[in-house]
């Protein structure tokens, strides 16, 4: 039995998610219409593959990876592409952004899939299958899964954790797919095994999910996976964030901006696992996901298996609709760390783990007036991240940025903790959100500005070197001339140009008349 | 008495060549705060602080005959930076310079109306404007720094300045609401 370390600070909180998990597992419906952004993940923008007018099929790439910190979008369903348009997405700006529209045709008309044997398959062909497949982690933060797996196997890792802990209240997703897909769940792991070839495996689930764990621990009897281990950890939110379970499971923590695997450590969520198994045993690319929408303003809550693209709208017309159809607020992600969606109209992408659908009273959209801070220090003891949030609260309030990140605000996972038990109910997550946002466009502007400097720097040097090139060219030219004319000056003694062009001409002209005679 | 007057002479003369040799061994070229100075500034090259670009207002600046509120494209944020950089008062931008604007300008040549005379290319401090002779020109978005170069020599004036495209990676969380001006309003 391993033993388990614990974070510093964190809460527990109401879970709110029985209300979800009382209807199982249900598969939505095809919408009329998908609408897919053609960037759902951390990175770099995809580059569409097909042209207004085509048909596509079920599992075709529609926007190819332009970078290696990218993954594909495929079509999640047969039909034909409407437009290529700004439609608005899951963005806390509540921005538009391009989406590629499909019209679904009902068919559901799927490609034929290419499936090699996956057990057989190197390390290396098994990611480059992965990278095909568009493969994002689906805990939420949707950073692609190829870069992390190529990362990780470069650097080598000693101890894989597959992260099923799911802490943040309302969402259920990854514990309803650890009931549903458990057997799943245990092949994928086995295919990143194959791929990392780690001395330990840790699948941490928080003790809340006696089920999820059950399910697992049976499906880990059935497809037995070599040092593996199914751990129930206690459910102290933030448990499930990478660097907090890490800790818990392992003891160590992630230095200073440094990443898990720079200590020799991956995690995977488990919906990345079943995304990866689908790929490899089925030649299914991630096209859809498992969705939560819960809230106190649906009338059916529950858990959906839904295709990439489905606007958000037509699964609360699934979930029985509004409960108070006049007060609506649409977030996306758990009650700690979602944000607000402008409308129904945004369609579920890769990051989608939960839609709440709220009252507005519940939770209210934008924060208006809190009372100052007292300095009571409460979120500081409840600080997963060790920081001062007191500190980087006065210098984010006084912009005082470069003081932030001597606090380290970079360290901040935004969890929320400190909002949560702050008396004052300062906002002090979105003072850091606003802070950071800050600090990167001015980092930002910098690298532009460097860059200009180069440019203009290399250009100044590029006259210079022509105005002298320029100059040594006449230079030559000009030597040139006055050596030639002092050799043509020795053979015709005559150094008047004019006078010699005239003997010349008097010459021929008598040499005519002689002939002529 | 002559002992220690060739002690302090030996010393004297030891320490000169000490001081001599580090003179010529750890030389720095060119002013060191210069630098400072045009790192922090936005490199536009536009000449509206009236000095030839960047760097010629750096060395103004740091031989004190330039202000340091003269360059409307870095903004407050430039002067505040610049101030904290050499220590003095932050001052407010002089509005004789110019505007600033919170969305860079970027600029776009009418690909109708242009005659290929190559102008604005040569006008382009950082040489983001591409064509040739009788070919029409274009801007490279990317590389222009909104220096408006490249408007006056235009002959046929088809360049325009528009903002730049604000993407979604742009966009940045809001602060929440400034509680002072909250209460005052109350």
């Amino acid at each position: 039995m391993l033993k388990l370390h614990h974070f510093h600070g964190g809460l527990r909180l109401d879970g709110h998610k029985a209300e979800s998990l009382n209807r199982g597992l249900q598969q939505a419906s095809l919408p009329e219409r998908l609408f897919l952004p053609l960037r759902q993940h951390i990175g770099d923008p995809n580059k569409p593959v097909v042209k207004v007018g085509d048909r596509v099929l079920q599992g075709q790439t529609i926007a190819a990876a332009s970078s290696l910190i990218c993954a594909a979008v495929h079509a999640p369903t047969s039909g034909k592409i409407s437009a290529i348009e700004s439609h608005p997405i899951a963005h806390p700006s509540g921005q538009a952004d391009t989406c590629i529209v499909i019209d679904v045709d009902g068919e559901d008309q799927a490609l034929d899939p290419a499936i090699n044997d996956p057990e057989s398959l190197a390390p290396e062909a098994l990611i480059e299958q992965i990278c095909r497949a568009g493969i994002v982690g689906l805990g939420g933060a949707a950073f692609p899964t190829t870069p992390k797996l190529l990362r990780g196997k470069a650097q080598g890792i000693e101890i894989l954790i597959i992260n099923g802990a799911e802490c943040e209240p309302y969402i259920t997703c990854d514990d309803i797919l650890m009931r549903h897909r458990a057997a799943e769940i245990v092949r994928g792991s086995g295919y990143l095994q194959q791929i990392l070839s780690p001395q330990t495996t840790y699948i941490g689930i928080e003790d809340n999910k006696p089920e999820a764990i059950a399910a697992m621990r049976q499906a880990l009897a059935q497809h037995p996976l070599p040092d593996t281990e199914i751990v129930s950890i206690p459910t102290i939110y933030p448990s499930g964030g990478e660097k907090q379970l890490v800790q818990i499971l392992t003891g160590q923590e992630v230095p200073h901006g440094q990443l898990a695997f720079d200590i020799g450590l991956l995690c995977q969520n488990v919906g990345t696992c079943v995304a990866i198994t689908q790929f490899l045993e089925q030649g299914r690319p991630l096209i859809s996901r498992i969705v939560t929408i819960t809230g106190d303003n649906i009338s059916q809550p529950g858990n959906w298996e839904v295709r990439l693209g489905t606007p958000i709208s037509h699964l609360i017309g699934l979930a029985g609709g509004y409960r108070d159809s006049a007060s609506r607020h649409l977030v996306m992600g758990g009650s700690m760390m979602g944000f607000s969606l402008s409308g129904g109209e945004v369609p579920i992408v890769k990051a989608s783990n939960c839609i709440m659908v709220m009252r507005e009273e519940t939770i209210p959209k934008s924060p208006g007036h809190h009372d100052e801070c007292i300095r009571c220090g409460k979120c500081t003891e409840v600080c997963p991240a060790q920081l001062l949030p007191q500190q980087l609260y006065w210098h984010a309030r006084a912009k005082a940025y470069d003081r932030t990140q001597e606090f380290h605000l970079f360290d901040c996972i935004e969890c929320g903790c400190c909002s949560t038990v702050c008396p004052s109910r300062i906002p002090l997550v979105q003072y850091y959100r606003a802070a950071k946002s800050e600090i990167r466009a001015a980092r930002k502007m910098q690298i532009k500005s460097d860059h200009a400097r180069r440019r203009f720097e290399f250009r100044e040097k590029r006259l210079l070197l022509k105005k002298q090139q320029d100059e040594e060219r006449r230079r030559l030219k000009r030597e040139a001339l006055e050596k030639r004319k002092a050799q043509s000056g020795e053979t015709t003694g005559s150094a008047d140009p004019v006078q010699a062009a005239l003997d010349r001409v008097k010459a021929r002209k008598k040499a005519v008349q002689e002939d002529s005679q | 008495m002559l002992l220690a007057i060739l002690t302090i002479s030996l010393m004297a003369g030891l320490f000169g060549l000490i001081l001599g040799y580090a003179a010529i061994r750890f030389k720095v070229e060119g002013n060191p705060v210069v630098d400072q100075i045009d790192a922090l500034l936005p490199q536009t090259q536009c000449g509206q602080c009236t000095y030839a670009g960047c760097r010629p207002y750096a060395e103004a600046i740091a031989n004190g005959e330039a202000p340091i509120n003269q360059c409307p494209p870095g903004g407050q944020a430039t002067i505040v930076a610049l101030a904290d950089l050499l220590d003095t008062e932050v001052l407010e931008l002089n509005a004789e310079h110019g505007e600033h604007l919170d969305v860079p300008l970027v600029a776009v040549i009418d690909e109708q109306t242009c005659i290929g005379c190559t102008l604005c290319i040569q006008a382009c401090p950082v040489d983001a404007i591409l064509g040739a002779a009788k070919h029409m020109h274009t801007v490279i978005a990317d590389e222009c720094t909104g220096c408006k170069l490249c408007l006056p020599p235009c002959p046929v004036d088809c360049i325009d300045m528009i903002p730049a495209r604000q993407t979604i990676d742009d966009w940045k969380w809001p602060a929440p609401p400034d509680q002072l001006e909250l209460v005052q309003d109350a």
